[in-house]
């Protein structure tokens, strides 16, 4: 039972954000702009990077939603996530995106953990400064919605992949503020 | 923060929100709860940060900060804010940690649910903005003063005009 009062049938951080709007917003927008704008890394990239941290911070709905999302973005390859959550160092990924995991683990642990040496993996995997950016504020965003989403015990659903599936196919097609934009018309013609 | 403005915007709307915003919690409060998980994060940026706009809006109360910070169940504050902070304390480990013993007690202190939910999305956020400033090496002013002086100008303009620009000027280590 969430440790709140939430509008029940609404899960993890969807339930969360009809709480209180005005913060679902700009937690929102942020994840619109790392994880569906356009970017250097892809979108698939961007979502195991959000997947991995969510998956060692044992947050089920969270890595639940963007293992899924990241599944979408690799034409149904669930199999890939599965390997990029066991042991990134060994999944078959581009020898960049090892690098930027390796840099979002790190962070997950606590910012302080990320080494020059990690920067420097990156960089000579060709990785961009705003990519390594893009990372770490991913990797420390998830360490946010991942305690947002456990720390108010909010409610997911379990065993219900195809639903994870369709939801995920809903966020790739129309991004992140979607649903802040319908909760906020429904909101106001409520008043 | 000015590196990548796109992020930027939405950071410190959310900081803005959470900690300037209208609330039945008091600024000085809910900067207490920011400063605290930034000292148990050990990030020195955000904990001077906040532990110096705290201070400004309790009346200049330095030792008061640094009593919450060194051990809140001990600190010259309400019993609310001792069981909010326990709370927070609980997030910043994970958010696993809190327990419904915890929101009960909370409760009986007389925290609104809105008062939770604040005080668990402030902790988490925190976290969030305390990897960010050390996952990338940012360098941090030493002199205290500099979060002083800066502290009434942040608590009047919000985070969009703050001390938070310093990052701005940061390449990437």
């Amino acid at each position: 039972m969430p440790h709140i009062q939430l509008q029940t049938g609404l899960p993890g951080i969807r339930g969360l954000f009809a709480f209180r709007l005005d913060t679902a917003r700009p937690l929102s927008q942020l994840a619109q702009v790392l994880l569906h704008d356009s970017g250097t890394l892809s979108r698939a990239d961007r979502e195991l990077i959000a997947t991995y941290v969510s998956s060692l911070n044992d947050c089920y709905y969270c890595q639940t939603c963007h293992g899924a999302l990241a599944a979408e973005h690799l034409e149904g390859d669930a199999a890939l996530v599965e390997q990029v959550k066991r042991d990134p160092e060994k999944a078959p990924i581009s020898g960049k995106l090892r690098a930027l995991l390796a840099i979002a683990g790190k962070v997950q642990r606590g910012g302080k953990n990320v080494t020059s040496e990690d920067i420097e993996r990156a960089r000579s995997q060709g990785a961009t400064d705003r990519e390594i950016h893009d990372t770490v504020l991913i990797a420390a965003a998830f360490c946010m919605y991942n305690r947002y989403v456990d720390g108010l015990a909010t409610w997911a659903p379990r065993d219900d992949e195809e639903g994870y599936r369709q939801r995920a196919a809903t966020v790739a097609a129309n991004g992140y503020m979607r649903l802040i934009e319908d909760m906020q018309a429904a909101s106001a013609a409520r008043e | 923060m000015v590196f990548r403005p796109e992020t930027a915007e939405p950071l410190n709307e959310l900081a803005d929100i959470l900690l300037r915003g209208p609330n039945t919690l008091a600024p000085g409060e809910r900067e207490l709860i920011a400063t605290l998980v930034s000292s148990r994060n050990d990030c020195f940026f955000c904990q001077r940060v906040h532990g110096a706009v705290a201070a400004y809006h309790l009346g200049n109360n330095e030792q008061l900060v640094l009593d919450v910070e060194s051990d809140p169940e001990h600190a010259a504050v309400p019993d609310k804010m001792k069981a909010l902070l326990a709370i927070a304390g609980k997030v910043q480990r994970g958010g696993k940690e809190v327990t419904s013993e915890d929101i009960a007690r909370a409760r009986e202190c007389g925290a609104s649910d809105m008062e939770i939910h604040d005080t668990v999305l402030i902790a988490a956020a925190f976290c969030m903005f305390n990897r960010y400033v050390d996952g990338l090496g940012t360098w941090a002013p030493t002199d205290p003063d500099v979060y002083r002086e800066r502290a009434p100008i942040t608590a009047r303009e919000g985070y969009a005009n703050s001390i938070h620009r310093i990052l701005a000027e940061q390449p990437i280590t």
